[in-house]
């Protein structure tokens, strides 16, 4: 199995490379860092920039061996073990006269906006969670390290490779601001919707392949007293408008995704977008409890753990999030969205598969060259293995899956990525790019999924909204091209 | 000696004074400064925009809902908050009639006394996991299931866009009362009981007794009490971020000021914006506290 993941990824990172030439090609200023070239002679770099890459395999940022080192990491669903148990002790074993000051936060952006104000922020930030800082904002006020010489390093596990070449791809992507890598996102995410694979054979269903099979499978499970389908509205609607992204995006293609990024005109009232939120509607206006909405996501996974909520919209962490509620007769698995229209773009397998969690360096932290190098020991085989081990996701570290024992719900996952192939969903930057956007489609979409208004009026209101912030001076304008 | 004493004065007052002013006065005059500004991070260079900040605020709709919210609140918390803290002062002070020389209240007002005010000293974070579970809005939410059982159907009481801002107005009052109670009870407590004798010799019931002894005598006490649920109406910031469906939702039904500041300085990462928002509900309850102060003064009764 893991064999056919290597080589799907390899067929898409070459796809990817080119990908970058051509971003390179199209000279997007500072899109020359991406490309082969790390002599980073045009580096025009703002006031901080952090130490550079000196070549030598052993330490190439040039670490103080005596340097300490504050790790700040968001206690979510990951848990902080990985770090105090996994990275750090990794990183003091190399260094083992350094300090590192640990702390783990709920409330990352409260706790460190003040300290980024005092010009004292701590080295090394897992910046995630609710309360996340604005990266792009962050990246404008020049506080945060261009990890491009993280990626031009030698990797720990094969010196004559550099970083970036033993990533997944898709990996770098998401963390460009501006065209620079300002975050590295660490963990290889599916998307999809999740189930008990012991209730479905116990019963004998199968995850839908087409929306006309979901109403027809959902018809059954509401006749076993199942709530076929829901999500959480009270603090997880982003579950749901993710699903109606990735529907949407296999019925137009990535482009319907790059163009909301990108805040084209008419990209929410597209036909795709448009097919894709009542499809949504209509499922869960229909098969859902409408007392769902003020549910909290952890209120839903329980009861789909007890048996009594069919289909989840979630991602790989789900399985290891729930942990703790689920009962030894269930077994997680994943399922591709099921296809809107037959002449979709995108085959029924194609899934969503992103690099999330973003780790940033501060680009005034004491030890920027420590950061550095606790981001290479992450991204060894070791530090991704150990990172699977205590927070059971997989990273995006090539071959992270390779000589572990997955769980069955990481396993599913990675079934589904081999069998996707090339059809891979890409990412979405509304999360990090348009905030006040972002809010409001959570609105909507709540009010849309429990029958407030339609699936026109969603695709009216986003559109008017994201005129809005397009013509709004006060919110810089980033851009993808593909 | 008159030197001396101005000595003796400035001395005291110099360092209150000189905190008050490093804590309270210099962080509003930022606060006023940084609304000008386009500030995104607490770490952004200032860059001064001047009012482009307000205008955006005047045209927000999320802004005036939020005030509307306010408006509601402002009515609704201190009206039922102070008729149902009254209502419980009288019964747990007076409403047993006199009985060895004082008021007494009704059978067991120690204990009910003690246990409205236990509300009061639950934290907010605790006061909104409590409320969850009652309103929690399938069959397993407390309310729910006593409809269910008594054969009416579920409400959803934070989904339902007209219902919900009465639902948190609701535990704001739940906890607010017993407070109110004992305060009240205090101030009922300083009336003197002759004044009571001399009103049930008259042969005053307890209904007259309420309104035309009790309350005109309790009417500083009441005053006060307005203030401070008028600045409380102001707030609300911790039950809406806890309680609310999708952070003062639905469709921002919910939504109160704090909590939009909240959402535009560190979600939004726009300080300056928030910092703006931040002014305009500064004024809001500035001109509410002297408005309340002015309406309500009336002529002292000295006793």
């Amino acid at each position: 199995m893991s064999e056919s993941i290597r080589d799907t990824t390899d067929l898409s990172r070459r796809r990817m490379l080119r990908g970058i030439g051509l971003a390179a090609f199209l000279a997007v200023p500072g899109a020359g860092v991406l490309s082969a070239c790390a002599t980073g002679g045009e580096s025009e770099s703002p006031p901080a920039s952090g130490p550079a890459n000196t070549g030598n395999a052993e330490n190439p940022f040039g670490v103080k061996a005596d340097a300490p080192l504050e790790v700040v990491i968001f206690t979510g669903g990951l848990g902080e073990t990985y770090a105090t148990e996994g990275h750090e002790p990794l990183y003091k074993k190399k260094f083992p006269n350094a300090t590192i000051k640990h702390v783990g936060t709920q409330q990352i952006s409260q706790q460190l906006q003040p300290r980024f104000a005092a010009g004292d922020p701590p080295d090394f930030i897992a910046n995630s969670g609710t309360n996340l800082m604005d990266n792009t904002a962050l990246v404008e006020d020049s506080q945060l390290l261009d990890l491009t010489p993280l990626l031009e390093a030698p990797s720990i596990d094969d010196p004559s490779k550099k970083i970036k070449d033993t990533l997944l791809p898709g990996t770098i992507e998401p963390g460009l601001v501006n065209g620079k890598p300002y975050v590295l996102n660490y963990v290889s995410i599916g998307y999809g919707l999740w189930y008990d694979k012991n209730l479905f054979a116990k019963n004998s269903w199968t995850p839908p392949k087409t929306f006309d099979e979901f109403k027809a499978l959902a018809e059954k499970m509401k006749s076993a007293g199942i709530i076929p389908y829901s999500y959480a509205g009270a603090n997880a609607s982003y579950y749901q408008y993710w699903m109606i992204m990735i529907s949407a995006a296999k019925i137009g293609g990535n482009e319907v995704i790059v163009a909301l990024d990108n805040l084209d005109d008419g990209a929410w009232t597209a036909e795709p977008v448009r097919k894709s939120a009542a499809a949504w509607a209509e499922i869960i206006q229909t098969y859902g409890d409408k007392a769902h909405e003020g549910l909290k996501h952890t209120e839903v996974q329980t009861l789909q753990n007890q048996g009594k909520v069919g289909l989840y919209p979630s991602g790989s962490w789900l399985e290891n999030e729930q942990k703790k509620e689920t009962p030894a007769t269930f077994e997680y698995a994943m399922a591709p969205t099921p296809s809107v229209t037959s002449s979709d773009k995108m085959p029924y397998e194609a899934i969503r598969t992103v690099a999330g969690e973003g780790y940033i360096i501060p680009a005034k932290g004491k030890n920027t060259a420590g950061a550095l190098e606790y981001m290479r020991i992450m991204l060894s085989k070791e530090g991704a293995k150990v990172f699977y081990e205590k927070s059971g996701n997989l990273t995006v570290v090539k071959g992270a899956a390779d000589g572990v024992s997955l769980s069955p719900g990481n396993k599913s996952v990675a079934d589904a990525v081999s069998k996707a192939g090339d059809n891979l969903v890409t990412f979405s930057n509304i999360e990090s790019w348009w905030k006040d956007l972002e809010k409001e489609l959570r609105t909507q979409t709540n009010a849309l999924m429990f029958g407030r208004i339609t699936a026109d009026q969603f695709c009216e209101n986003m559109e008017n909204k994201a005129k809005q912030t397009k013509n709004d001076p006060a919110i810089p304008k980033q851009h993808r091209d593909k | 000696m008159r030197q001396g004493r101005y000595r003796f004065i400035i001395g005291f007052l110099a360092v209150p004074v000189f905190l008050y002013g490093l804590y309270v006065i210099w962080p509003f005059a930022q606060a006023f400064y940084l609304a000008m500004t386009s500030k995104r991070t607490a770490a952004s260079p200032d860059r001064f925009i001047g009012f482009d900040n307000f205008e955006r605020l005047f045209q927000s709709d999320r802004f005036w809902k939020a005030v509307g919210h306010h408006g509601v609140l402002l009515l609704a918390l201190p009206l039922i908050t102070l008729a149902i803290a009254l209502f419980l002062a009288y019964l747990l002070n007076v409403a047993g009639g006199s009985r060895g020389g004082g008021m007494t209240g009704i059978f067991g007002s120690k204990v009910y006394k003690v246990i409205f005010f236990l509300p009061q000293v639950l934290a907010v974070a605790l006061v909104a996991v409590l409320f969850q579970a009652i309103y929690r809005p399938d069959g397993l939410g407390a309310l729910n299931a006593v409809l269910e059982s008594v054969g009416l159907g579920r409400v959803g009481w934070l989904l339902e866009p007209n219902l919900a801002l009465w639902s948190i107005i609701g535990v704001l009052v739940w906890q607010a009362v017993g407070f109110y109670v004992v305060l009240f009870s205090a101030g009922m407590a300083s009336i003197p009981a002759e004044i009571y004798e001399s009103a049930e010799m008259d042969g005053c019931g307890r209904f007259r007794m309420f309104f035309s002894v009790t309350l005109p005598l309790l009417w500083d006490t009441l005053q006060v009490a307005w203030v401070y649920l008028g600045i409380a109406a102001f707030d609300a910031f911790a039950v809406v971020q806890l309680l609310s469906v999708d952070f003062g939702g639905p469709d921002g039904a919910t939504t109160v000021l704090p909590l939009e500041i909240w959402q535009e300085a560190f979600r939004n990462s726009r300080f300056g914006y928030a910092s703006a928002m931040g002014v305009a509900l500064f004024f809001l309850t500035l001109t509410f506290a002297i408005l309340a102060l002015r309406v309500t003064r009336r002529e002292r009764i000295e006793y």
